[in-house]
């Protein structure tokens, strides 16, 4: 019962839907397909981002919403024309609502193959105080 | 497998062409990718006149554990996709990234000299580069005056 509440309350919600502001950047902005899952001590984020230079990545976390950007920098080879086609080139965004349990002072995060990884560390619970009530 | 020719390979696979489109737009609208995308890895083939190159998306992959087969006219892409849990114990929140074993095959239009066969990958594109071979190279062809 109680994982079952840490888990809840650990829940990440996205915000994939989010297409109000509009790119200044020419050609499509993709959600990155993601995996999230979560240890005893860690919250850890594996998204996929073909195409995208780790100097390229943006990671911005205000308040709770954790925002990853990236922009891809693919170029046609040279002297080449498409003749088949099957994915595109673009950029990604996508941003998470987190959960208060996170340390954001401690959020690690690594691109390699054009997969981003975060590690997310859960913040160590305060331990409780006892208030002394004075005698007036 | 996918036949390279030009021109008709829309209607080679009219269903996966559809699928794509249908993955296409769901990228585009910012719908999640909870179904598995018709092909891994998907392909773009370019072309010129010195050969073809082959570039495809594989993010976490690298490029040692790709398995590039070239026999006659056919290149052979094989690997695997491993989930990147290293820890014991976890649970998952999402998991929209598919894994197992991919393959796909490409029939290029000459023959092509395995030792000549060049790939690479940077930040998860693979690109393959297939040179013509000489003999299959358009030839220029002198007129004497008689």
């Amino acid at each position: 019962m109680e994982k079952e509440a840490t888990m809840a309350d650990m829940g990440v919600q996205s915000h994939a839907g989010e297409r109000g502001a509009e790119s200044t950047r020419n050609g499509p902005v993709f959600v990155p397909v993601t995996d999230i899952y979560e240890t005893e001590q860690a919250l850890f984020l594996a998204l996929e981002m073909p195409g995208v230079d780790p100097a390229e990545v943006s990671i911005t976390l205000d308040k709770r919403v954790l925002t990853i950007s990236g922009r891809s920098h693919v170029h046609a080879p040279e002297g080449c024309s498409l003749s088949h086609h099957e994915y595109r080139d673009g950029d990604y965004e996508r941003s998470f609502t987190l959960a208060e349990s996170i340390d954001g002072d401690h959020i690690e995060a690594e691109l390699k193959d054009g997969l981003l990884r975060l590690k997310l560390p859960k913040a160590q619970p305060a331990p409780a105080k006892s208030i002394h009530v004075k005698a007036v | 497998m996918i036949r390279y020719s030009p021109g008709l390979e829309v209607w080679g696979e009219p269903l996966a062409t559809l699928r794509r489109i249908q993955d296409e737009i769901n990228r585009a609208f910012g719908d999640q990718r909870f179904t598995p995308s018709a092909e891994f890895p998907p392909i773009n083939i370019w072309r010129s006149t010195d050969g073809v190159v082959v570039t495809a998306e594989i993010p976490g992959i690298a490029l040692e554990t790709v398995d590039l087969t070239v026999h006659q006219n056919t290149l052979t892409l094989k690997g695997r996709r491993e989930p990147d849990v290293k820890e014991p114990d976890v649970s998952y929140h999402r998991r929209e990234r598919t894994y197992g074993p991919f393959s796909r095959s490409i029939a290029l239009p000459f023959a092509v000299d395995s030792e000549k066969v060049r790939a690479s990958a940077q930040n998860g594109i693979l690109t393959i580069e297939l040179p013509r071979p000489e003999t299959d190279k358009p030839r220029k062809i002198k007129i004497n005056p008689v």
